[in-house]
Formats: structure tokens, sequence, C-alpha cells
């Protein structure tokens, strides 16, 4: 097991770097105007050079890529940001913004299994009744609609409605509310969708007729067996969720003004900022590949048939 | 037990004695594998036809020839069944998905009509009243069916010019995506020796952030329709190719396809015959979800300003348009068109793709 785990962390390590490889290489084909923040007619040559010089985007791209992993290697230094905060390190510019998304983040993932599970196993216990129907097409409206729009529905009329806040003031924790909504509904819709269709598909099951058969109530049945078998396929996802609540949502936050992750990475490649679009890429790099070796392990830990391992070599 | 070495044993005799004896009939088959002394012991007796008890005696003329027909043969072996036509029987039996597909089919076809209809306005002219100010943000009226837009365009004609592009670039992401997915995906499924380079390619893709690998080709190749669609296929294509392999990997190893294997069929007929038939159901789904998820995709990049050029009515661009007046009461219908349509598309295709998955699914069929 530990001899997988390592196997697979070193396999990610060559994917990280190169991912990273190739975001930096990217970045670098931009154009150069978008360097001197708009000021291309009234920028003489030699401040040009001078500005390009000092960003190190003179010299060939493979000097620039080695000096980039060089830094990041033996120094740890992911180097300051260029344009959005001018000479502040990446990192202290990225960590109170993620400490911001990940708050908002963690409570909204909290209402999304709350309610969206129950709601599926609701759903898929009366299905083709009322309450199945009800909820299908709350599913359907979420994924109907775009997001953008029904955010700004929420933010408008809710915001009347309730007597809240519009905008978020951290001082304030009425003005958390709104937001979280938002947050919530899309993770609700969906982790109701997915139970519903999970438990379903093991209801036909032979195993839950025969439980049925030698007298369990149908709620033992749904509780016993159906829904830990249909919890075995969202177990994967659980731990990139939960990490990835610091990336925050773009909508929600610039809807509600709050100072989260969310238009970060958009910003940074808009006023191309290299070394913080590289410091996000790496994070969210490493997000997702420890979130899907987590998700890996989650699944075994919940369904013991699992093995990652392979015994006698099976396959 | 190693499947594969199972597999490898299973192969040999099995493909050796049918090419040596060519066994063509059954009664052939049945001589070459018995012993004929066997088939001595059960041969009936002589004089049978007087039999001990006095019951009716069996006498050669109750018996009569039979024929061989081959065309009697062809009869039985014959069934009228056909995939496509149960599947299009069950798939019209339900009057909403009709109704939707009606709809949806209607809708194409008006976004092509409707600039041919008589009193059509042109979607890019800005209009002026009599006194030539310009007709800024005009309520929908006779004139104007949806109203007028913030510089003076008129929005019904935009709306159905918006709708097509956006449904252009939905059916062409849905199908590259869903051509490259099954290619590749197949090979990537069923080719066990090319696993390990796939998942990597995978890893790599899978890793970079969508929006990063979108805005940056965006910026690099200038916003258009055709760098629109490329960024779009270029990120879309890697989810359906794991969900297709995912899908070869679970019929790769049934007992049918191994039973193909040993009389030696190529793995491309298996493939393209006795798997992806299977995926029938599931495919369809995904390519009817692919069409408004591509639009849904176009509304994002528009609202992070990446969307086409301002110019070319989309609806991702009526949307942002639209979003950005909707703090003014008087002025939310410039919203609520173009996130109807929107809708009405998403939902018809939800519905529509459940329905023909449904439909596509033998075991539906009664």
């Amino acid at each position: 097991m530990l001899r997988y785990i390592l196997g697979r962390l070193g396999r990610a390590m060559i994917t990280l770097f190169l991912v990273l490889s190739i975001v930096f290489l990217l970045m670098r084909l931009l154009p150069v105007d978008g360097y001197f923040e708009g000021r291309t007619d009234t920028m003489s040559e030699t401040v040009k050079n001078n500005i390009l010089k000092e960003l190190g985007l003179l010299d060939p791209w493979y000097k620039q890529l080695y000096n980039f992993w060089r830094k990041l290697l033996l120094e740890g230094d992911l180097g300051k940001s260029i344009v959005m905060r001018k000479g502040v390190p990446c990192v202290d510019v990225i960590w109170p913004k993620a400490k911001t998304s990940f708050q908002f983040g963690i409570i909204a993932l909290g209402i999304q299994m709350l309610i969206g599970y129950p709601l599926g196993v609701l759903m898929a216990r009366s299905k083709g009744k009322f309450v199945d129907t009800l909820g299908n097409a709350y599913v359907l409206l979420i994924n109907a609609l775009p997001a953008a729009v029904y955010f700004l529905a929420i933010q408008l009329y809710l915001s009347t409605l309730l007597k809240l806040p519009m905008l978020f003031d951290p001082l304030d924790w009425k003005s958390r509310i709104l937001p979280i909504i938002c947050l919530s509904l899309g993770g609700i819709a969906s982790n109701a969708m997915w139970m519903r269709r999970y438990m379903v598909d093991q209801m036909n099951m032979d195993y839950i007729r025969l439980a049925r058969a030698k007298g369990m109530t149908s709620s033992q049945v749904a509780f016993r067996h159906v829904m830990r078998n249909a919890f075995i396929p969202m177990a994967q996802s659980l731990p990139t969720s939960l990490l990835f609540t610091i990336s925050g949502s773009l909508y929600v936050e610039s809807l509600f003004s709050i100072p989260g992750m969310g238009g970060l990475l958009i910003q940074s490649i808009q006023r191309q900022d290299n070394t913080m679009v590289q410091a996000m890429v790496l994070l969210y790099s490493v997000i997702s590949v420890t979130g899907l070796l987590l998700g890996d392990i989650m699944m075994m830990i919940c369904d013991p048939r699992i093995k990652l391992v392979k015994k006698g070599d099976s396959r | 037990m190693d499947e594969k070495k199972m597999f490898d044993k299973a192969k040999k005799p099995i493909t050796r004695g049918y090419a040596d004896h060519k066994i063509t009939t059954l009664q052939e088959g049945f001589a070459a594998t018995n012993n004929l002394a066997d088939l001595e012991e059960i041969k009936v007796p002589e004089n049978c036809n007087v039999c001990d008890d006095g019951s009716t005696p069996i006498t050669d003329d109750l018996f009569e020839l039979a024929h061989h027909d081959t065309s009697e043969a062809e009869r039985i072996g014959y069934s009228n069944y056909s995939y496509w036509g149960s599947t299009f029987r069950v798939f019209f039996k339900k009057k909403i998905s009709v109704i939707l597909l009606v709809f949806l089919v209607a809708l194409l076809a008006f976004t092509f009509i409707q600039p041919l209809l008589p009193n059509q306005k042109d979607s890019y002219k800005v209009y002026n009243d009599e006194n030539g100010a310009t007709l800024r943000n005009v309520a929908p009226n006779e004139e104007f069916w949806f109203g007028t837009n913030s510089i003076g365009q008129d929005l019904w004609s935009r709306i159905w010019k918006g709708t097509r592009t956006s449904l252009f670039i939905g059916i062409c992401v849905a199908v590259c995506n869903i051509v490259i997915g099954l290619i590749l995906g197949s090979i990537w499924g069923y080719a066990r020796k090319l696993d390990w380079l796939f998942t990597e390619i995978y890893n790599l893709f899978d890793n970079i952030p969508y929006t990063v690998l979108r805005m940056l080709l965006m910026y690099i190749l200038r916003p258009s329709l055709k760098t629109m669609i490329f960024v779009m296929c270029l990120t879309g294509w890697i989810g359906m190719t794991k969900y297709i392999r995912n899908l070869i990997l679970i019929y790769r190893d049934r007992e049918f396809n191994l039973a193909s294997r040993c009389l030696g069929t190529p793995s491309s007929k298996i493939i393209a015959k006795n798997i992806l038939p299977q995926l029938i159901s599931v495919v369809m789904l995904q390519t009817a979800l692919a069409i408004p998820d591509a639009i849904g995709s176009e509304v994002f990049l528009t609202y992070i300003g990446l969307g086409l050029p301002v110019e070319i009515p989309s609806l991702g661009n009526l949307i942002n348009e639209g979003r950005k007046v909707m703090l003014v009461a008087e002025q939310r219908y410039q919203l609520l068109f173009p996130v109807l349509i929107v809708s009405a598309i998403t939902i018809s295709f939800y519905a529509l793709g459940n329905a023909f998955a449904d439909a596509s699914d033998p075991r539906n069929h009664k």
C-alpha cells in the first residue's frame, strides 16, 4: 500500500513538472505588450526593454524555465507578483484570499451534503411520486438556468425579501448568508441527482430483492445496504471537492464583492502576472493530484472490495 | 488466475480444431466427436412394428420422409427485429419527447428562416427615430418585438441570430468531442499496452486547469468563432475520452468478447460490433448534454471577457449585455429573453437525451 502511494506520488511529481512547464511556456507566448500595463504607446523602446529585462523575459525560453525551476526547487520561492500587487510574494497574496474562500466553501459544502444527500435518498425512495418530481424539477432548473443569472436574481430579490445585506461585509455575519446560499444551490442539485441515480441503480440489484424477501423493512434495506453502496462512488470526489473549496467561485465572489480566490486566476492571466499564474497553477495542480489520491484511498476504506494494489495480478 | 494466460490456453485448441476439421453440419460434427460404435447401441431393434400388448402397431407408413427446405430454415432463423426500428418506436411512444424534438427542430429551423421572413429588422443596424435620436433600450412594442438593446439594435433579430451562433458552437463542439472521445476512448480502453501512455496524457491535460488553458489559448489565438470552438474541443474531448474508456473497460473482458476473440475476430470488429453498440444509450445522453454544456461554457467565457467579439450576437453575449442592465427594472426584458431561450434549449436537450437513452437501451424494448 505504501509502495503504491509512493509510486503514485512519484508519477504525480512528473505530471506537476510537465503541467507547470507547459503553462509557463504558454504564458511566454502571450503578446509582450501586456507587460506594459496599457501604456504601450507612450513608452519608449528603452523603457520597454528595461521592463522586460527586469522581468527576465528577454532570456531564451529554456533559460527562463531553468531559472524558474531552480528557484522553486532549491529555495522554495515562487517569486513575487509582478502586476496584481507588485512586489508582494505570491504566497502572501494567495493565502488570505484562499482562507476567505475556504470559510465560505466549507460551510457551503456542509450544506450541500446535509441537504443534497437526504434529498437524493428521499427522491430515490419515492421514485415517480411527488417528491421525486419536485426534486427533479429543481435539479433541471438549476442545470438549465445560467448560474450568473440566478445568482444575480438571488442577490436582487432575496436581499430585499429577507432584508439581508447585498454585499459582503467581514464584520456582519448576516452578509454571509446569501453568498453561502448561492454557493450551495448547485451542489445540492448535483448531490441529490447522483445519490438518487446510484440508489435507484442499487435498488434493482438482486441482493436488495433478497434482503426484502427475507423480511427486512424497506427503510432498513435503504439505510444498511443501498445507501452504503450508493455512497461509494461519491466518496471518490469528496476530498477533491473539499480541497477545491479554497478556489472559490468567480460568479458569487464578484457579485457579493468577497475578497476570495474566485477571480484571482482569471485576473492574473488577463493582466499577465506570470508569477501569480504559475503559483496558482501549481497550487491547483497539487490540490487535484492529492484530491484524486485521497479519493481513491477513501473509496477503498468505504468499500473493502476495492483494491488499489493488485493482488496476484488480477488484470 | 491470470486472465490473459487463461485466454491463451483457451484459444489454441479451439482454433486448431476449427481449422483442421472444417465441420460443416451438425451431423458431421456429431460423427466426428463421438465414436460410431457408441451410436450402434441405441439403434432401434428390428421387428419393432409388432407390439406385444396388441396396441397400435408402428408401421413404416406412419412415417414420411422429411424434405430439407432451405427457405423454411431461413424463416425460423429470421426475426423482423430491427434495433433502430424499435428504438425509434419506443422513443416516439412518449408524447413529451416528440413535442420536445419538434420544438428543438422548429427552433433550429426558425433561426435560419427568421431573416427571410418579411418585415424583419437587421440584427446589426442601429435604429433611430424620426428625429434622428437613437432608439436605446426601447421596451418591447409592436415594432421591436423584444425591444432594443443599449445601443439601439433590434433584440428580436439579435436573439435569433445569437441562438443560431450558440447552437452552431454547441453542435460543433459536441460532435467533435464525441468523435474524438469514441476513437481515442476505444483505443485507450481496449489496448492494454497503451494504457499507461493514455493515462499519463490524461493526467497531464486533466491537471492544467481548464480555465487557464482556455484563457491562454483565447488570448494567444484572438477571440473568434473558430477559436472558440477549437478551445472548447481542446478541453472537452478529454472528459469524454475518459468516460468512453471506462465504459469500454467494463465490456472488454465480458464472456462474449472472450468468445469472439477465441474465434479470431479482429479487435476493430469486436470494438465496433460487440462493444460500441452497448454504449449507444450513454453516448447519446452525453451528446445531448454536451450541447447545452457548450452553450453554458460560452456564457462563462463571455462573462470573464473572453467570449466572441461583442458585435457578433451569441446567447453568451446577449446574456452578458442583459446582466449589465439587470439593476434597472424596466430593462430586465433584455436579460429575460436570452435566458428563456437558453433554459428552454437546455431543458429540451436534457429531457430528450434522457428519453433517447432510455429508448436506445434494448432492455426497455418490449
